[in-house]
């Protein structure tokens, strides 16, 4: 069975390079355009990783992670998040608020698929 | 009626030459759009004397000139019998009235003989040269010089 | 999709976060200090940045990360956006515009100026960082392989071809890890297990598992961690990439790596070494019986570097595994529609249509227009008695075309938002360029127009702008010495009214110098010297052919083009422009134009056998002139008596030369109409046919303006009716204007 991914990014561009990327590497990919959304979508979509940007408007990736840690059926799902921050306050709060690991963009097609074999069984 | 475009051989081309009252004029085949019969034009207010107006065609709306007035001959009566020479003036399409289309003529650049120096400063301005053909002398028009581009004017 | 299909969309996306981003700073300047329009503006930039990273614009991306950067000091009220600092941001923005239309386009940037405002963004930054959190920017890196990172938070080698640069490392240099997971571990939807499969890649690996902290299974709580491990691992690979392995981990468990003697074997704890099987790792539900016999025997084993895995590893996520599971089939059936939803979101809220597209539905819903009304008008003349199933049926096709075409047209419609954003750039560099302090404000940008309008308008109006900015706003020392605040402000407005949009542009400069214009016009034989006019009459002397105030040419408003040009622009999209000007208060240019260029709502008139439409939105009312109403006044004036006002009478015949002299206004119809200028007049035509949609044809297209008249339409009969200009009309009645007109006309 395909694994599923959610996808949380407002930027068009890297949604369209996620979903390009993930499909070639046979991922099944719902995707949402900030972290409001990706909460709405996540109800139902079971996926099997999340990949979320951090800066988005409306809910950034903070927010959404510690709204699907905060969720008793998805609280154990795997969270990496995208990022180009150098900031490491930023970091640690994405840590903090329960991603699992982290992809720097600009992100490589193979790292990313990489990153998330390595947080899914 | 239209007419195919047939690709002249080296260093000759194709006219299509009408009439007007007694005389024959000629526009280069590559500039005519289509030909089609007489429709009544709707009148433009302070339009000068020879625009007669503008007409439909298939949507766009086309101006049309009257060529003989324009010439400074006698405005046309235009009847059913007279056709529109539908042409192309670098952006704008402008038909042009005349009385009949008498001949497709292919010549060479030859042929084209330069215009005497007896003729009017109106027809020096429109003619590009004069060709002689079967004893009928046909003045070649300058469709840019007819209808200048106002926009390159202004700017 | 291909890349470059991507990298078309973020190009578009790139126009839309400058835009963004524009908006945002301008906002800014305003005093706005809502926090989410700093988050807009820094997310634009990053946004940008990330985008461009992917696409190796590296040119993009080291000027986007030092903006961001200085953006992030303005985001965590580091650095407070003043005029000062935001005027620098304004220019960065529009840097950052011209490196992308270069990413996009070719050509060279101005480097001295991109350069000089690095520096000036990071001095920004730097002098206004508290000292703690002070650091020099990093440096960017826009390699495929992400940037080093000295705070831990550092992007995973994730390729396991890394080997090539690891020569020196120890051959089957064995080492003794020690991993003992927190719970947060596993909260993070980290898990032991996957951790130890990638252990195993890197070389052969011994595990044994301490179960000692495991409480009896009533007392266990599911989420807290119990297990820990002890690794044994012969590799050629370093400690470094041991260690990366953890990545992800390294902050919720106690990791200990260390280089070991090869046969050192951990005895001296009481640790149970435990089987692994990697099929435990497989989908499928989660199986604890091959791990309690585990737990219980204490089995010792070696086990093969390739098939390690953990059933017991998993025990201690249980909790959260298990529930997750059941989340999974409880969510089964609900997951069609679930994903259909998701799939309907994902599309998001708005369609990306090339225009051409939109432009050939609009052209055929255009002739379906025209085509529908020759139906009409043809089974009106065959059938004058009419059938009413026949005639219902052409009244509802005519009430769906007619929707049809709103809606098609409503599709066009945008906001005139990045027309006026694109001129608060142009005041920026051309106040810049003259040495001069101006501030645009800019009100109503989000009405909204058909597209073409926009995209036809941002021309006269550069021109306009830059004028404004060249020629009616003073120098600083000027308005000081006026008594005016040293900064010019032009202001741009855009707002609906009666069915057409007007934008103003206002400047608070010296207004038109009127001796100056008048002897110009007198200069340039556009008026006779003797010639007596009105302030407003002078004013708008400068939209005549030829004129430019300017004593010579500036770069700046430009190449030569006059006023004249923007007026014939405005005109040949159906608009007017006019001006009116206060000496020393500044100028104001009001430009009516329609929202739309493909239809309009109007009364089909006959006026001296011509059949003519006059747009229904002037339209105030329609009257039947009784002799008693009509007096004459002056020469050949006529004047109207509604309601115990008086109207001026115009023969719409006479003012468009149809007929020669003027009709009886008791045997024509008289429509009140309101003009530009605010007065009323009524126009007299002979007869109303009817009201209709009509389809609006360009006369410029293949012909010239002509004066009084808007445009063309084709009616049912296939014929040509000109849709009246009613303010050219209403202007040529008040003999204002028309010469202007006329000569224009003569010309073409």
């Amino acid at each position: 069975m395909k694994k599923k991914v959610l996808t949380v990014d407002d930027s068009r561009t890297i949604r369209n390079m996620l979903l390009v990327t993930l499909n070639n590497a046979g991922f099944e990919t719902v995707q949402a355009e900030d972290g409001i959304e990706g909460l709405e979508i996540l109800e139902g979509c079971n996926p099997d990783v999340i990949v979320t940007d951090i800066n988005m408007p409306r809910l950034d990736g903070f927010g959404f992670i510690e709204g699907v840690r905060r969720n008793e059926k998805y609280r154990a799902v795997p969270i990496l998040v995208l990022t180009t921050e150098s900031d490491a306050e930023k970091k640690n709060r994405a840590r903090q608020a329960g991603a699992t690991g982290w992809i720097v963009k600009p992100f490589d097609p193979a790292k990313l698929i990489d990153a998330i074999e390595r947080v899914t069984a | 009626m239209s007419y195919t475009v047939k690709t002249a051989s080296q260093g000759s081309r194709e006219l299509i030459a009408f009439r007007i009252g007694e005389q024959e004029f000629c526009v280069n085949i590559m500039s005519v759009r289509e030909i089609r019969g007489w429709t009544a034009a709707t009148p433009l207010p302070h339009a000068p004397p020879y625009v007669m107006g503008v007409i439909n065609l298939r949507g766009a709306v086309l101006p049309i000139v009257d060529l003989a007035a324009r010439l400074g001959m006698d405005e046309a009566e235009p009847n059913a019998r007279h056709v529109i020479i539908v042409t192309q003036v670098k952006s704008r399409i402008v038909g042009l009235l005349v009385e009949a289309v008498s001949d497709i003529l292919t010549i060479t650049d030859d042929s084209v003989q330069p215009v005497p120096e007896v003729s009017s400063d109106l027809e020096k301005q429109y003619a590009r040269g004069i060709l002689a053909i079967d004893k009928r002398m046909i003045c070649m028009l300058d469709l840019n010089a007819l209808f200048p581009d106002q926009e390159s004017e202004a700017a | 999709m291909d890349m470059n299909e991507i990298k078309e969309i973020f190009f578009q996306e790139c126009e839309e976060q400058l835009a963004e981003l524009e908006s945002g700073l301008l906002k800014l300047n305003d005093g706005d200090r809502d926090p989410e329009t700093v988050n807009a503006v820094f997310r634009a930039v990053h946004s940008i940045k990330g985008g461009a990273g992917a696409f190796g614009l590296d040119d993009l991306v080291a000027f986007a990360h030092v903006f961001e950067t200085t953006l992030d000091c303005v985001r965590s009220n580091r650095l407070e956006p003043t005029q000062d600092v935001l005027k620098v941001m304004l220019k960065s923005a529009d840097v950052l515009a011209d490196l992308t239309k270069v990413a996009r386009d070719g050509g060279y940037v101005d480097d001295a100026r991109s350069r000089g405002l690095v520096k000036e963004l990071e001095a920004l930054a730097n002098g206004n960082v508290p000292a703690a959190a002070s650091k020099a920017p990093e440096p960017v890196s826009v390699a495929a392989t992400a940037p080093a990172d000295d705070d831990g938070f550092q992007p995973i080698p994730f390729s396991f071809d890394a080997f090539d640069d690891e020569d020196d490392a120890a051959k089957g240099q064995t080492y003794e890890i020690s991993f003992r997971p927190r719970r947060e571990l596993y909260g993070k939807g980290n898990e032991a297990a996957l951790l130890l499969r990638d252990l195993t890649r890197l070389g052969e690996m011994s595990i044994i598992c301490d179960t000692g902290t495991l409480p009896v299974l009533d007392q266990m709580d599911p989420e807290q961690s119990y297990f820990s491990w002890k690794i044994s691992l012969t590799t050629e690979k370093t400690q470094d990439d041991i260690r990366s392995v953890f990545e992800f981990a390294e902050w919720d468990c106690d990791l200990e790596v260390k280089a070991a003697e090869p046969a050192s074997p951990p005895e001296d704890l009481p640790m149970v070494p435990v089987a692994f099987d990697l099929s435990a790792l497989d989908d499928g539900p989660f199986n604890i019986e091959p791990v309690q016999p585990a737990v219980d025997e204490a089995v010792a084993a070696d086990v093969e570097a390739t098939d390690v895995a953990t059933g017991i590893a998993n025990m201690a996520a249980a909790a959260a595994r298990v529930e997750k599971k059941e989340a999974a089939s409880a969510a089964a059936t609900a997951t069609v529609a679930a994903q259909n939803a998701a799939a309907t979101s994902t599309a998001g809220q708005t369609i990306r249509v090339d225009l051409d597209r939109v432009d050939r539905l609009i052209n055929l819903v255009g002739e379906l227009v025209i085509n529908q009304a020759m139906l009409s008008q043809s089974v009106i003349e065959n059938d004058a008695s009419g059938t009413s199933a026949v005639n219902m049926g052409l009244e509802e096709l005519q009430q769906l075309t007619r929707e049809i075409q709103d809606s098609v047209m409503a599709i066009r419609a945008q906001p005139v938002k990045p027309v006026f954003q694109r001129m608060s750039r142009i005041v920026r560099e051309v106040a810049d360029m003259v040495g001069k302090s101006i501030r645009l404000v800019t009100e109503g940008e989000n009405t909204e127009v058909d597209k073409t309008v926009i995209d036809k308008l941002a021309e006269p109006l550069t021109h306009m702008i830059r004028n404004a900015v060249d020629h009616g706003i003073e120098t600083p020392e000027k308005r000081l010495a006026a008594g005016k605040d040293p900064e010019g402000t032009i202001k741009l407005t855009a707002k609906h009214r009666s069915g057409r949009i007007l934008i103003e542009l206002v400047d608070d400069g010296a207004g038109i110098n009127r001796e100056r214009v008048r002897q110009k016009a007198i200069d340039n034989e556009l008026i006779a010297p003797d010639s007596n006019l009105s302030d407003e009459e002078i004013d708008n002397l400068i939209f005549a052919p030829g004129f430019s105030t300017a004593d010579k040419i500036s770069d700046i408003s430009g190449r030569g083009v006059g006023m004249d040009v923007v007026k014939r622009s405005i005109q040949a999209l159906g608009g007017r422009i006019s001006i009116s000007s206060k000496p020393g208060h500044g100028s104001v240019f009001t430009m009516s134009l329609p929202l739309t260029l493909a239809v309009l709502d109007g009364m089909v008139v006959t006026v001296a056998g011509q059949t003519l439409v006059v747009p229904l939105t002037a339209i105030v009312e329609t009257l039947q002139p009784e002799a008693a109403a009509i007096h004459s006044f002056g020469s050949n004036q006529r004047l109207i008596s509604i309601r115990n006002s008086f109207c001026p009478l115009v023969d719409v015949g006479r003012i468009l030369n149809f007929r020669a002299t003027q009709a009886n206004p008791v045997e024509g119809v008289a429509l009140l109409v309101e003009s530009e200028g605010g007065g009323q007049r009524a126009l007299m035509v002979d007869a109303i046919q009817g009201q209709r949609q009509v389809v609006i044809k360009s006369l410029e297209a293949n012909y010239t303006h002509v004066p009084g008249i808007a445009a063309a339409t084709i009616l049912g009969d296939g014929r040509v009716a000109l849709i009246l200009d009613v303010d050219a009309v209403v202007g040529a009645s008040r003999g204002q204007s028309l010469k202007a007109e006329m000569s224009l006309a003569a010309t073409g």
